[in-house]
């Protein structure tokens, strides 16, 4: 093989890679934390990229309108649930972050949206029209059956997943979008060439984990939620609320999904239901890494992405099938190994 | 009405209805759908509903059978019906491959592994040349049943729903046997129904194969109705959309099936004409009104529609149990003098800790011996090595000739010992008799089939008059008919004991049985306890309460962090100077 | 004067089944109080439902208000937290994470503060502040499980089953422990198998069977009371 031709493949996979990693360790966050296999992260890589796209090109997308309505709709059910049970402090921290915070989005995205706004505008409106909706999701749909079985909580992903694909073409239309690079920039290192687009995946894969390995190791918030992710009763007992590190461990899946969108949109068109099968290939990264282990995830991505680009190349019409295929020698090795206890599911 | 009439007259409607006068052709053709997805979704309600394994997966399986006949019926000219059994074949070779895979995974990892393979295979289909690749295959010969072509939606309706009425009668007889008992106890766990010989792993891949099997006979009815076929129906979202069905419908019950197929389908047809007119030319409402239902019935409505309607269709009666010739005991285990159980040298380390340190001792046949010993000294763990749910470290277990050292809990199931367990794990909504004849799945034979086509009978009132026989025994008749959950705490331990005498077996091991009963209750306990050894049986048990073992056992042995520190006579353990000081403590 | 906890005809109930039947129960403040009884007595459930682990029909009051309806995270804020049977610690995290977690709903300047008092009770917890939780001995173990639940500034704890698997030379050190933490002003509640030892460090006791209190009183009355002696401490 040429070797000019291995390398760009590498090159090529360790930046599709470098995404999944990311998709695939957000995947595992949400599930240790809630149990819940979070099939819809990919609906908010797909929202992520579109909302940017539409607005690098000053348009304003629908993802704004959505923000409120899934606000209003979580304050709503909070407020049925045990509103009269809440102090007046209480009620009124509930509203600024469900119906505050949201007003602020949207008009913060009707002044700012326009055609000569700057990348990082844009890319902190996508953010943050995108982040809050894993919160919201999170009360409306999942902290209801927080204590349910694990596949109670996965076929409920399913259902939100079938929604949001629903609502993102009502939003974002049929047609796929593609955005400019974020930077012009280039680099050589021997025959290959940079773009500034890989470079950017590159850099803001690295600073992404390695602000959550801080957010996890230094903060009490990142300490509450790895706490959960160990022992639910125990933290429970300490005073953490389960909906309280649902909803940040929904709110970081929903920001690293919306950075990913913004992050592939340059490079590839996407339409509003590519995000499903690009969350899947996380989850192929996931499953390898069992579910549990961040470096293993990581790694494991990486390879995903490395198999899929030389997939791509060879055999490019059975792309897709040897990618989730990789996951079946890890399934059966899983299914030889140990004694599996599924007593408490 | 008559329970027994309601099934004829559903049968009855149904086939009048495309003869009935003034009936909309489009009426029938959604019928035809909805029959052609209830297929598929009654597979789902035995695999997610009884068996608690989720599959989205399952459109792939329709997949499967229809490519089969129609690749077999173009190209080679063979007629449907012959092409049948090849294409339900081809399905269930396909589903044993990927149920060997998947099955034995626990929990979350099968609906990932579905989900994996449900968009690999789709893709697959649409990229095989044979296949016609993403325009599929066209020209499918339509059924022919005796020179009657069954071409139009009217007629092909007959066999649709003759299809699926025979099903879910099928369904109906497998889950009322002896395989379906043991399918419904999956969800109750693995340990318990193992304990009792149930091979669940093999139990979980024909539930596995039989509902990709129903998937497969939709396929084959779809791809002659259609007369062409190509990728799009065998997609992921068709497989979650079948599973949608089940759960909205109720996936514990057949008739579930058949409620969500009809509610899905009509709300489709019902969205597709209607949003039009509301959002414009939006084709996709149909997935969001979907997925927020999905969101919603999870929420209000766990157990599906069904669940609501089986409450306006009449009730079965409680069947009587006819009499029925014994089943077959056990031979007695002739072995001399030798005892029954011998344990030796046994240990048990997690990690550093060792658990289980060294413990050796022996119970003779007839006897009833005790471990006891303060909270964490052992006694479970103990219990487990024994029983063949934990492996030990080192160390022997004989049992009635037999090494049992390394044996699975269905071993020694099979070599006859059975127990009972700390937190009763009874199956709350079965019946108390259908609980206790668990217990005798190891003595009757009824196979898949036999059941299915209710070839079983002989054998079934075999083993329900030997769990009636059981349950009077202990003292439970007049609950036979009542959900098992519905007991009081002390009557479900009694419950499970007389589930473990089901199993015709030499050895009772009772974790703790006299925990939480009352003080007559227990006096009741040792009374049963007592007759069953004067009767020859063999008793192991775990207790923590010293009044209740003190007076009826032959033999204690004490543990106290993992180590046996006494073992005599219960005259002898109550003077011991160790004993007192492992359970005063020494902070006294 | 108001009990600290006062818990009133209170009914617990796991499916179908009673676990805690129209059970009454009271702490002062200052106060040593043990509940004893055999396994499956609902001693257990009885300290969960307090907390707010399982729902319970009755008066659930603490320092006089009313409770029942309050969530776990506001019953820590006010002064209650139990150490439970099994600990719950967070296996995979440092012994100094598990308690300064343990002081989630304080302040971060008093958390700094607690954090060194608790060092200083437990001296063997700040020699192992880096090491993870999972890989300490069952007495260390019980200190972290007490040290983090102290970082709450309770002022009742509840301790289920403290000297469960341990060996008798560290049960004494923890009966010690408990004695002087009611020095400093925390009152405590306290389940044991170990009824002697209960009875010993104990102002007042309850004793439960199937759900119930069927016995109560000065704790070196019931150590002497014949059935006590007979049920809980296997002598005739």
């Amino acid at each position: 093989m040429d070797s000019l031709i291995f390398l760009f493949l590498v090159q090529d996979g360790a930046t599709n890679g470098a995404i999944y990693a990311l998709l695939g360790l957000a995947l595992v966050l949400v599930f240790a934390v809630t149990r819940v296999i979070f099939i819809p992260q990919g609906e908010f890589v797909a929202y992520g990229a579109l909302t940017y796209a539409l607005l690098a090109t000053g348009r304003v997308p629908g993802t704004v309108w959505l923000l409120p309505a899934m606000g209003l709709a979580a304050f709503a059910i909070e407020m049925i649930g045990k509103g009269s049970r809440m102090s007046g402090r209480e009620i009124a921290t509930d509203a600024a972050t469900h119906i505050g915070l949201p007003v602020v989005v949207v008009g913060a995205t009707f002044a700012l949206a326009d055609k000569s706004a700057s990348a990082l505008t844009n890319v902190l409106l996508t953010l943050a029209m995108i982040m809050p909706l894993g919160p919201y999701l999170y009360r409306i749909a999942f902290q209801p059956v927080a204590d349910s079985t694990v596949l109670t909580l996965f076929t409920t992903a399913i259902g939100v997943h079938l929604a949001m694909t629903g609502l993102g073409l009502a939003m974002f239309g049929a047609e796929g979008l593609r955005a400019g690079p974020l930077t012009d920039a280039r680099m050589e290192i021997g025959p290959l060439m940079l773009t500034g687009q890989n470079i950017a995946v590159y850099v803001a894969t690295v600073a992404l984990i390695a602000g959550l390995w801080v957010f996890f190791e230094k903060s009490l918030y990142g300490k509450a939620l790895r706490a959960t992710a160990v022992n639910r009763v125990g933290a429970r007992l300490v005073g953490i609320r389960t909906s309280l590190s649902g909803g940040l461990a929904f709110g970081l899946a929903a920001a690293i999904g919306a950075a990913s969108g913004i992050l592939i949109v340059p490079m590839t068109t996407v339409y509003y239901d590519s995000g499903f099968i690009i969350g899947l290939k996380g989850f192929v990264a996931a499953i390898i890494g069992a579910l549990a282990s961040y470096p293993g995830t990581a790694l494991a991505a990486l390879f995903v992405g490395v198999v899929e680009a030389f997939a791509s190349f060879y055999a490019s019409n059975l792309k897709e099938v040897i990618v989730f295929m990789l996951i079946v020698p890890v399934l059966v090795w899983r299914s030889l190994g140990a004694v599996h206890d599924d007593e408490e599911e | 009405m008559n329970a027994r009439l309601a099934l004829p007259l559903a049968i009855l409607v149904a086939a009048a209805i495309p003869v009935l006068p003034g009936i909309p052709p489009f009426w029938i053709t959604l019928l035809n759908n909805i029959g052609l997805a209830a297929l598929v979704a009654l597979g789902l309600v035995l695999l997610t509903g009884v068996g608690g394994l989720t599959s989205f997966g399952q459109a792939a399986f329709c997949g499967f059978a229809a490519y089969t006949s129609a690749l077999l019926t173009t190209r080679y000219g063979l007629s449907p019906w012959l092409t049948l059994p090849v294409s339900l074949l081809v399905t269930g070779i396909a589903a044993l491959v990927l149920g060997v895979i998947t099955v034995r995974l626990s929990g979350h990892y099968l609906p990932l592994g579905t989900i994996a393979w449900g968009i690999s295979i789709y893709y697959l289909f649409g990229q095989i040349e044979m296949l016609g690749r993403h325009d599929g295959l066209s020209g499918i010969a339509p059924l022919n049943f005796f020179g009657v072509s069954l071409r139009e939606p009217a007629t092909i309706y007959y066999a649709i729903w003759f299809a699926v009425f025979a099903a879910s009668i099928c369904t109906i007889f497998l889950l009322d046997s002896r395989i379906g008992r043991a399918m419904r106890s999956l969800r109750g766990g693995r340990v318990a129904a193992e304990s009792f010989g149930i091979n669940t792993a093999r139990l979980k891949l024909i539930a596995f194969v039989y509902a990709a099997v129903l998937a497969g006979l939709s396929g084959w009815l779809y791809v002659h109705y259609q007369r062409t076929v190509n990728p799009t129906p065998f997609g992921l979202h068709v497989g979650i959309e079948y599973l949608f069905m089940a759960v909205l419908g109720g996936a514990g019950y057949v008739w579930g099936a058949v409620t969500g197929a009809a509610l899905v389908t009509l709300l489709k047809d019902i969205l597709q004409r209607v949003s039009p007119m509301l959002v414009g030319n939006f084709t996709q409402i149909d997935t969001i009104v979907f997925g927020v239902l999905l969101v919603l019935t999870l929420q209000f409505a766990p157990r599906g529609v069904w669940a609501f309607l089986r409450n306006l269709a009449p009730q079965a009666r409680p069947r009587t149990i006819a009499a029925a010739e014994p089943l077959r005991r056990r031979a007695p285990a002739t072995q001399g003098d030798a005892p029954l159980l011998g344990v030796t040298g046994l240990r048990k380390q997690f990690g550093g800790l060792v658990a289980v340190n060294d413990v050796s001792f022996h119970l003779k046949a007839g006897e009833i011996v005790a471990l006891i010993g303060p909270n964490g000294a052992g006694k479970s763990t103990t219990f487990n090595l024994i029983s063949g749910v934990a492996r030990p470290t080192s160390g022997s277990v004989r049992f009635a000739g037999h090494d049992l050292s390394n044996a699975s809990a269905q071993e020694c199931a099979k070599l006859g010992m059975a127990r009972t367990f700390q937190h009763v794990k009874l199956l709350p909504e079965m019946s108390v008799l259908e609980n206790v004849a668990l217990g005798a799945h190891l003595r009757g034979h009824a196979g898949l089939f036999a059941s299915m086509f209710r070839l079983d009978r002989a054998d079934e009132a075999r083993l329900l008059a030997e769990a009636a026989r059981q349950i009077e025994r202990v003292g439970l008749t007049e609950h036979m008919h009542k959900p098992a959950g519905s007991l009081a705490l002390g009557q479900q331990r009694i419950v499970e004991i007389a589930r473990a005498l089901c199993l015709d077996p030499r050895l009772l091991l009772l974790d703790e049985p006299a925990a939480g009963l009352r003080h007559f209750e227990k006096q009741n306990l040792a009374k049963l306890l007592d007759g069953l050894r004067q009767e020859g049986m063999s008793v192991l048990l775990v207790e923590h309460d010293m009044g209740f073992v003190m007076g009826l056992t032959d033999h204690i042995v004490v543990l106290d962090f993992g180590t046996k520190i006494a073992e005599g006579k219960p005259e002898a353990i109550r003077e011991n100077p160790a004993v007192l000081q492992a359970y005063l403590g020494s902070a006294a | 004067m108001t009990a600290l906890l006062d818990i009133e005809n209170v009914f617990v109930r796991y499916g179908q089944v009673n676990a805690v039947r129209s059970l009454s129960l009271h702490v002062e403040p200052g106060e040593i109080v043990t509940v004893i009884g055999a396994n499956g007595a609902g001693k257990s459930t009885l300290l969960n439902a307090a907390m707010g682990l399982l729902h319970a029909d009755g008066g659930l009051r603490f320092d006089g208000a009313d409770i029942s309806s309050w969530g776990i995270e506001r019953r820590v804020e006010s002064g209650l937290c139990l150490v439970p049977e099994k600990r719950e610690l967070f296996g995979a995290m440092s012994v100094a994470d598990n308690l300064i977690l343990g002081g989630f709903r304080v302040e971060p300047t008093e958390r700094t503060r607690i954090l060194a008092s608790v060092y200083e009770r437990f001296p063997r917890l700040a020699e192992r502040r880096k090491q993870l939780a999972a890989t300490l001995s069952g007495g260390e173990r019980q200190m972290l499980a007490m040290g983090r639940a102290l970082m709450s500034k309770p002022r009742l704890l509840m301790l289920d089953e403290p000297s469960l698997g341990l060996a008798p030379r560290i049960v004494a050190d923890i009966f010690d422990i408990v004695r002087k933490l009611r020095e400093a002003g925390v009152s405590i509640l306290l389940v044991e198998q170990n009824a002697r030892a209960a009875l010993n460090v104990a102002d007042r006791a309850y004793v439960m069977e199937l759900g119930e209190v069927i016995l109560s009183g000065g704790a070196q009355q019931l150590a002497s009371d014949p059935r006590v002696a007979a049920s809980y401490l296997g002598l005739h």
